[in-house]
């Protein structure tokens, strides 16, 4: 035998193809089952490995007594990510997940509920654990909150001659865009763009008119479109709120052109660094009053994991980030994430007192997904914001697109 | 056996000397006759192995989940448990029957005619021009693979900002000219011709390395002939450049078609298929469906996607059936 048998050469070339199909085998069903080694995702990678952050999150987890090993992603990818980990059987421990997509992963039971983690969830305002709430049980907890409002340039306000004070209601602050566009300077910028976030910053004033995300050709909701595309057309906001993300309209409001910019907690930083003094009004309801907003920030939840025993580990880590004090840390860390329950929302304002209407806001605000909504808010919000496109793009009337949207989102929820 | 050995290339060789006895080389021979070829087909399909797994993994899994997505009802707890609902061509018919569809369609074939009519002809006239190697030639043609280069999102970003209805350059210098302001990505009416327009940038450099490269391939004899008959330059081009392009061309067309039909990200940053369904294309509706909003919808998502799939194939096989044509003629 000391030639090479012809079968030699086939064989080693199929045991290659053979332990490429393996690795490509092994390489997806990687499953995170070290008893001492808890996997943790969320939502901000412009956290890196040496923040503050990060050091919050091993902080806890050594608390806990294992090691964390902390994986960030942007927040649709880490949707996607989270289904598909689920489909593998291969879930974290830990997910940091954007609030409205908690009710479609919890309805896919993926996710624990806090009864079974044996969370208390009971301090938490109810307004902003809504969003995670289905068929009566609580998944997860906010790890904090954040809403929107409006920012004005007091600057272009005062040379204009108007009070933020007097913006109470719709007409007020019609009037105000229109002394401010008489005096030469733009009025408001938003972002309507064809994605959720376009529902998100359409949500103030629709809920704010009285309408119902069930009902969305309702008069009020019409009511409000029609305030949105009479801002277009008188020229108090620009054409361009069309394909505005929120960041888009920040850049926009930070040039000093304008009077006043829709956006959220998450700017106050970037507000007090602005070249201008700035300010910030509630969103107004249509005959006054604030409107809610709608709440966003992310939900810590724990999805199902094949040893049960992991739970124990889990709900330590959990409790860890939503203590009081673990709250108010989370919301620095953050620049500026209103603490869910009435006790952070205390701390952080002895903090930092100046966050006042920030917190007032996010008292106000409601969840997405909550009116018992859930999964279906999704399939709403699509139908809404193009609604929203159609109207401002001039391609439709109000009433008319919202008719559309009614029956387009009938249509997908059967 | 161990005085029958077969070498590296497969030949077998009697060890007559050793041989067991006078029978053994009528055996041997039976046995090369059969065991050589076999084991060199054996050998043939060790070292498609590889590449087979890789088809199979790569290629052919793929399109077999996608075609299994859209004919289940892959709700997004479908898709966890794992146990969608058979529903055969519903999903299909739910695509054809939406209001999206006729405007995605039309949509995709005045998006996919329009960007490679103009990119082909834009494309075609650079590389004549170019082939001409004047000095600099080089250093220009290197200056227009540039769009090629960037990533996309940079691209369609600064497309996006130039392009934008007050700030936007675009409409600046119309402005600056007398002209009104153009809401270029926000208007239903001109939506679609502005990622057109970024589209066809983004395509040019493509036409033009490949059809320059046609270009050379055309002997310099065939111009010197013609010149000497005292053909123009139009005629030059017409009666020789074309002509002798042609197979280059199909196949840049048929890339090129490919390529556009499947263009999801330009649009996407540029308008998101917006505003409504304004500018929304077949692959931009599929991606939509499946990633852009907060509800997953794989299904639907893949139906449209094998929709694709389909057009594309037709296309390829159309020109597969006019290469035989020229090939023959």
């Amino acid at each position: 035998m000391k030639h090479r048998k012809p079968l030699a050469r086939p064989a080693a070339a199929g045991l290659a193809a053979a332990s490429l199909a393996l690795a490509a085998a092994c390489s997806s069903g990687g499953d995170g089952g070290d008893a001492d080694t808890y996997t943790w995702w969320d939502p901000y990678p412009q956290h890196a490995d040496d923040s503050a952050w990060a050091e919050r999150v091993d902080a806890c987890g050594e608390a806990a007594g294992v090691s964390i090993e902390r994986t960030a992603s942007d927040t649709t990818d880490l949707t996607n990510r989270a289904l598909l980990a689920a489909q593998e059987g291969t879930s974290p421990d830990v997910i940091l997940l954007d609030n409205p997509a908690v009710s479609t992963l919890a309805d896919t039971g993926m996710l624990t509920t806090a009864d079974e983690l044996g969370l208390d969830v009971s301090g938490v305002d109810e307004n902003l654990l809504a969003a995670g709430v289905v068929d009566d049980a609580a998944y997860g907890v906010p790890i904090g909150a954040n809403t929107l409002a409006i920012y004005y340039n007091a600057e272009i306000l005062d040379a204009a001659g108007v009070d933020p004070a007097s913006i109470t209601d719709w007409a007020s602050l019609t009037d105000a865009l229109a002394q401010v566009t008489d005096n030469g300077d733009k009025g408001m910028t938003f972002a309507a763009i064809g994605t959720e976030e376009g529902s998100f910053q359409f949500l103030p004033w629709f809920w704010g008119a009285g309408a119902d995300l069930r009902d969305l050709d309702s008069p009020e909701a019409v009511a409000a479109l029609e305030l949105w595309t009479g801002w277009l057309d008188s020229g108090y906001a620009p054409n361009s709120v069309l394909t505005n993300s929120q960041n888009t309209t920040w850049e926009e409001f930070l040039t000093g052109e304008f009077g006043f910019a829709l956006n959220g907690t998450w700017q106050v930083n970037s507000a007090a660094e602005a070249g201008f003094a700035t300010g910030v009004v509630q969103i107004p309801a249509r005959d006054g009053g604030i409107a809610p907003a709608p709440t966003g920030g992310e939900f810590i939840v724990a999805p199902v994991q094949s040893d049960a025993e992991r739970y124990d580990v889990t709900r330590r880590i959990v409790e860890c980030m939503t203590t009081p004090e673990g709250f108010v840390e989370t919301a620095e860390t953050f620049a500026y994430y209103v603490p869910p329950t009435a006790e952070g929302q205390e701390s952080l304002l002895e903090a930092l007192p100046e966050l006042e209407p920030w917190v007032t806001a996010v008292r106000e605000a409601k969840g997405r997904t909550s009116d018992n909504l859930g999964t279906d808010y999704p399939k709403i919000s699509e139908a809404l914001w193009t609604a929203v496109q159609h109207a401002l793009s001039g391609s439709a009337e109000p009433a008319e697109a919202l008719g559309q949207a009614q029956a387009d989102a009938e249509a997908a929820l059967g | 056996m161990t005085t029958t050995s077969v070498d590296a290339t497969g030949r077998a060789s009697d060890g007559g000397a050793a041989g067991p006895g006078p029978a053994a080389p009528a055996r041997d021979g039976r046995r090369r006759r059969t065991s050589a070829p076999a084991a060199r087909r054996w050998t043939a399909v060790g070292f498609a192995a590889p590449l087979l797994a890789y088809l199979a993994l790569f290629y052919a899994y793929p399109l077999w989940r996608n075609i299994e997505l859209s004919v289940h009802d892959y709700t997004v707890r479908a898709f966890v448990q794992g146990n969608p609902a058979f529903v055969g061509f519903e999903k299909y018919a739910e695509v054809f029957a939406a209001n999206a569809f006729g405007t995605a369609l039309a949509n995709t074939a005045v998006f996919t005619l329009v960007s490679i009519a103009f990119q082909y002809a834009i494309g075609l006239a650079l590389a004549v021009f170019f082939h001409a190697n004047f000095r600099l030639s080089g250093v220009l043609r290197a200056l227009f693979l540039v769009p090629w280069l960037l990533p996309l999102i940079v691209s369609s970003s600064t497309w996006a900002w130039m392009l934008n209805s007050e700030n936007g350059i675009v409409n600046s210098v119309i402005k600056a000219f007398g002209g009104t302001q153009i809401n270029w990505l926000t208007s239903p009416d001109t939506a679609l011709t502005a990622v057109i327009i970024a589209n066809i940038w983004l395509g040019v450099p493509f036409n033009l390395v490949i059809l320059h490269a046609g270009l050379q391939q055309i002997p310099a004899e065939v111009y010197e002939a013609a010149a000497l008959d005292g053909a123009a330059a139009r005629q030059r081009f017409w009666r020789i450049t074309f002509p002798l392009l042609r197979p280059v061309s199909a196949v840049t067309l048929l890339l090129g078609f490919i390529y556009t039909l499947k263009v999801v990200d330009v649009i996407w940053i540029m308008t998101t298929g917006g505003p409504g369904d304004a500018s929304l294309t077949l692959a931009v509706w599929s991606y939509r469906e499946a990633f852009g909003t907060g509800q997953p919808d794989f299904s639907p998502a893949a139906a449209i996607g094998n929709l694709l799939i389909v057009i594309a194939l037709v296309f390829g096989f159309v020109h597969l059936r006019m290469q035989r044509s020229w090939e023959e003629s």
